[in-house]
């Protein structure tokens, strides 16, 4: 079995006219990114600065995630808190502490800004400086903006990460920083195969928990697993850390990719780099055809959601023979996304941002074999007879490199075999 | 600023969602932040609609803050017009547009759109979605709702039922059925399937059902004054409701009475003899105030339950559930605060919980069996089948529902007849509860334990379990422990016993006998 990867296309999509239209979005707020981020950092609580619907948004998006004692919470601004704005700070502090008093298990606490909170200008940032000194050591308070007027979903997770880079110690370590909240069997996997290409000194962020040693400096180098850190990398390049681009770790080819700038970086033998992912390599690339028997020749259509539509739509074009009709995504960072982009063959409209009601004339005009969207469009488009993949499954699920490559494929595949399945209409 | 984990009810433009999204050519227009639309899966997953909820989202961004928020409004106001060309529509604002006071009311009135435009004026920082749904509905009907001839025939509104109500589609079923047997059609059902030109038309009613107080009381209270249509005060769930209910509308048209009886189930399953174990279970009740007080009467009059606590999250209720609860002997929890609720459960340590989604979790937690009577509520409990909870069907429903948490009679017989056969022993559990059974272990001696387990409250750390005493209370099946224990604890406390043996546990069970 051969191993090599396919040639890239003789031109991209990196300088593809981007179809931007502003209007109605279908998105969540980066408030959401607190449902996984909370899982991962296991000594962080994020506080929620907002208002009665911030909640009920973590709520429904948390769905059946209902602890006895969860990691997150909304201080719910009241009408007391809106009429002046000295004793929001005090209100706060109160709240902060009596929260703390419950929970002494917390190390990071996170303020995070919401569409009320920045609209009345609550200084979230001065709360959270006041509130390390008072807490100090024991319990870091940082700040970063979730609202929907600033984030979109996952950016949620950037504007996190972002917060964090600036208060991290500084070393002159020659290290590797993989920047992204990636499920821990997946960060492991990752790991495993950086170790057996002899790159030591890996470090992860966020890290799962705060006493980590994670340092940064002129040194470090790091890659992203998620598209969506924009902001993050601009944060990393203020504290002399250097970006390795690449395509993002979906599929065989992502993680080939991904791993091999990587191994560039260090000096490793690519031949080495061969002999370790090549068994690896040869599983995905396996399971990865038998979810695709499904997929070849179907068109694929991306509604706006998470920044990860251009990597996957690369993904599916290129390891399972699909076609792209529309790739959106809420925002399009090229120095990110660029060596996804150089890979996705010409053809599909790019799109970033959106103006839901015509973005769905589209997707009705070229009636997809399948849709990748939002839980508020998909049971609409079914009923339509649009086969659809919810969005927000990808990330949450272990999605990146080798192992995790077939289940990838299986999540797009299994909408349409079970249309296909299903024979629900009278017999006659 | 007030610290929350879990709510029981959204903010109030929800409660406007949950009108918009039950009527039909009706379209809102929602002033708000991107973000805001993830209300629109409650109804597309929760409630699993093949439509989107027909509301526009002005999606304003950081930007936009300043002076183009305006016409952001006025530019969605427009282009959802002419692609929905509703006849109606209801425009406001949510939580973070209320803030930044661009008044979409006024600003759609001076569009002079082709077709009425209803403004909504909804206190995101005071109430909450029960509100929103009832004042939305008020201000439709006020704005639609003109005197009307009335119809010649006996004839209902049934007003009330919202999207995303807990049995709402079943309960209308029921209650139409209930009506027309006592020869009353039904004029218009609204919000639910009504269109803003039904609206028009409810005036031709005698009179209306009000199925929710929680969603329809202020336009009931509107319609009573403005177009001389009485309503019913009794919400029919439960057999003696929905006979003083069928009364009631008796008494309201002039009518003869009448409900058909015969597929009633409730009152003989309740009877018959293998429901006799279910006197006196001690039951918790939390849910909306409706919800709750029809459950309190069921559980007490018609299922022989012993009600120990009940409350309402929504402050609406407050004060007709204070009044319960007096009537009860029991003190009225009014909080929406889920972790006030799961003190009180605590403390009262109730052999059942009645509640909403979030009392399902507290009684996961607690090991409490528990039944769903009141939204919120999760994707499971808008069923495929048919399950009211109103009329006859509702009480059948409601009977099946609360009894299947509970250890089954005879298998409750079981586990105290034979609780040291190995087959029944305490870690086996009911056969409904999904656990896996573990196998018996082997009886050590154990050393007199200290009762300063975490099950055991601080104020009785001195006091101390002897060995024999700990030894009889396993014996005791492991559903009721808990109780016994705590009881036995409380006796001997008040009576100054510092050590327990199995004459204080058997003291303290003769005095708590009932």
């Amino acid at each position: 079995m051969s191993l090599d990867l396919p040639r890239p296309p003789a031109t991209g999509c990196r300088d593809t006219p981007v179809l931007k239209q502003r209007g109605q979005h279908e998105v969540f707020c980066g408030l959401t990114g607190i449902i996984w981020l909370h899982r991962k950092m296991q000594d962080a609580f994020f506080l929620v600065v907002g208002s009665r619907t911030c909640a009920h948004l973590l709520q429904s998006a948390a769905g059946v995630m209902i602890f006895a004692e969860p990691r997150f919470g909304t201080a719910i601004l009241e009408e007391t808190d809106l009429a002046g704005l000295a004793d929001a700070q005090e209100e706060l502090e109160r709240e902060v502490a009596r929260l703390l008093e419950r929970r002494k298990d917390i190390r990071q606490l996170f303020l995070v800004g919401s569409c009320p909170s920045e609209v009345i200008k609550l200084d979230l940032a001065r709360a959270a400086e006041k509130l390390t000194e008072q807490y100090a050591p024991h319990v870091r308070v940082l700040n970063y903006s979730g609202s929907g007027i600033e984030t979109t979903f996952t950016e949620g997770e950037d504007a996190c990460l972002a917060s964090m880079i600036p208060v991290l110690p500084e070393t002159d370590e020659r290290q590797l920083l993989l920047v992204g909240a990636l499920p821990d069997v997946v960060e492991d996997q990752a790991l495993d195969l950086l170790a057996k290409m002899g790159i030591e000194n890996v470090k992860v962020l966020p890290a799962r928990r705060a006493d980590d040693d994670l340092a940064i400096g002129p040194n470090t180098v790091f890659a992203l697993t998620q598209p969506f850190l924009g902001g993050s990398l601009a944060a990393l390049g203020k504290r002399g850390a250097r970006h390795i681009p690449a395509p993002f770790p979906f599929g065989e080819e992502g993680t080939t990719a991904w791993l091999r700038a990587v191994a560039q970086e260090f000096g490793v033998d690519l031949t080495l780099v061969d002999t370790v992912t090549h068994a690896p390599r040869a599983r995905a690339k396996k399971a990865v055809a038998q979810a695709a028997e499904h997929l070849r020749g179907k068109s694929v259509f991306f509604f706006p959601d998470s920044q990860m539509e251009i990597p996957l739509a690369r993904f599916l074009t290129r390891e399972c023979g699909m076609t792209a009709v529309e790739v959106s995504a809420p925002f399009i960072h090229k120095g990110v996304v660029g060596p996804d982009l150089d890979l996705l063959e010409e053809g599909p409209t790019i799109a970033e941002g959106q103006d839901v009601d015509l973005q769905l004339d589209r997707c009705r005009a070229a009636r997809p074999d399948l849709t990748i969207c939002g839980l508020g469009l998909a049971n609409p488009l079914e009923s339509e007879g649009l086969a659809t993949k919810w969005a927000i499954e990808l990330v949450f699920t272990p999605v990146h490199f080798y192992e995790q490559a077939g289940d990838l494929a299986g999540l797009f595949s299994r909408p349409i075999k079970r249309r296909e399945a299903l024979r629900l209409e009278a017999a006659e | 600023m007030k610290l929350s984990v879990w709510t029981y009810e959204g903010p109030p433009h929800v409660g406007a969602m949950r009108v918009a999204t039950a009527m039909t050519g009706l379209h809102y227009v929602l002033h708000a932040p991107q973000g805001d639309t993830y209300a629109d899966l409650l109804f597309t997953m929760i409630e699993r609609r093949n439509h989107r909820p027909p509301v526009t989202y002005t999606t304003f961004q950081a930007r936009d803050l300043g002076s183009d928020t305006a016409n952001l409004f006025k530019t969605a106001c427009q282009s959802a017009y002419d692609r929905f060309q509703p006849q109606a529509m209801i425009v406001g604002a949510s939580c973070t547009a209320e803030l930044i006071q661009d008044d979409p009311g006024g600003m759609a009135e001076l569009m002079g759109l082709p077709c009425p435009v209803i403004p909504l004026e909804l206190p995101s920082y005071q109430r909450k979605e029960n509100y929103g749904a009832d004042e939305t509905f008020f201000q439709i009907c006020r704005a639609l709702a003109r005197p009307v001839e009335k119809t010649a025939h006996v004839t209902a509104n049934l007003i009330g039922p919202t999207a995303l109500g807990f049995r709402h589609r079943d309960d209308i079923t029921e209650v139409t059925a209930l009506l027309e047997e006592m020869g009353i059609s039904v004029n218009v059902t609204a919000p639910y399937g009504a269109s803003p030109t039904d609206i028009t038309r409810l005036g031709a009613a005698h009179l209306n059902i009000l199925m929710y107080p929680e969603t329809g009381e202020a336009a009931c209270r509107w319609m009573e004054r403005e177009l001389g249509l009485p309503f019913t005060k009794t919400v029919p769930i439960g057999v003696g409701a929905t006979r003083d209910f069928v009364a009631e509308v008796a008494k309201l048209t002039g009518v003869e009475p009448k409900l058909e009886e015969s597929r009633l189930r409730l009152p003989w399953y309740s009877s018959s003899v293998d429901s006799t174990y279910l006197t006196g279970k001690r039951v918790f009740i939390f849910g909306d105030g409706t919800h709750v007080a029809t459950a309190a009467r069921i559980a007490r009059d018609e299922m022989g339950f012993e009600v120990v606590g009940l409350g309402c999250y929504n402050r609406e209720m407050a004060r007709p559930i204070r009044a319960l609860a007096k009537e009860y002997d029991v003190e009225a929890l009014i909080s929406d605060d889920y972790l006030d609720v799961e003190q009180r459960i605590e403390e009262l340590a109730p052999e059942m919980i009645l509640g909403t989604q979030m009392e399902r979790h507290i009684g996961k937690r607690l090991g409490i069996p528990c039944a769903v009577i009141s939204a919120p509520v999760h994707v499971q409990d808008f069923p495929a089948r048919y399950s009211p909870q109103m009329g006859i069907e509702g009480a059948n429903v409601i009977f099946d529902t609360w009894v299947h948490p509970l250890v089954m009679g005879l298998e409750e017989h079981l586990l105290h007849m034979f609780r040291e056969d190995f087959e029944f022993h305490d870690d086996a559990g009911a056969s409904h509860h999904g656990h896996k059974a573990k196998a018996r272990q082997a009886e050590s001696i154990e050393e007199p334990v200290a009762a300063n387990d975490p099950a055991v409250p601080a104020e009785t750390a001195e006091i101390i379990w002897l060995a024999d005493a700990e030894r009889e209370l396993k014996k005791i099946p492991f559903f009721v422990r808990g109780k016994a224990r705590r009881n036995t604890e409380l006796f001997a406390a008040e009576r100054g016993v510092q050590q327990i043996g199995i004459d204080t546990l058997y003291e303290a069970k003769a005095h708590y006998a009932r």
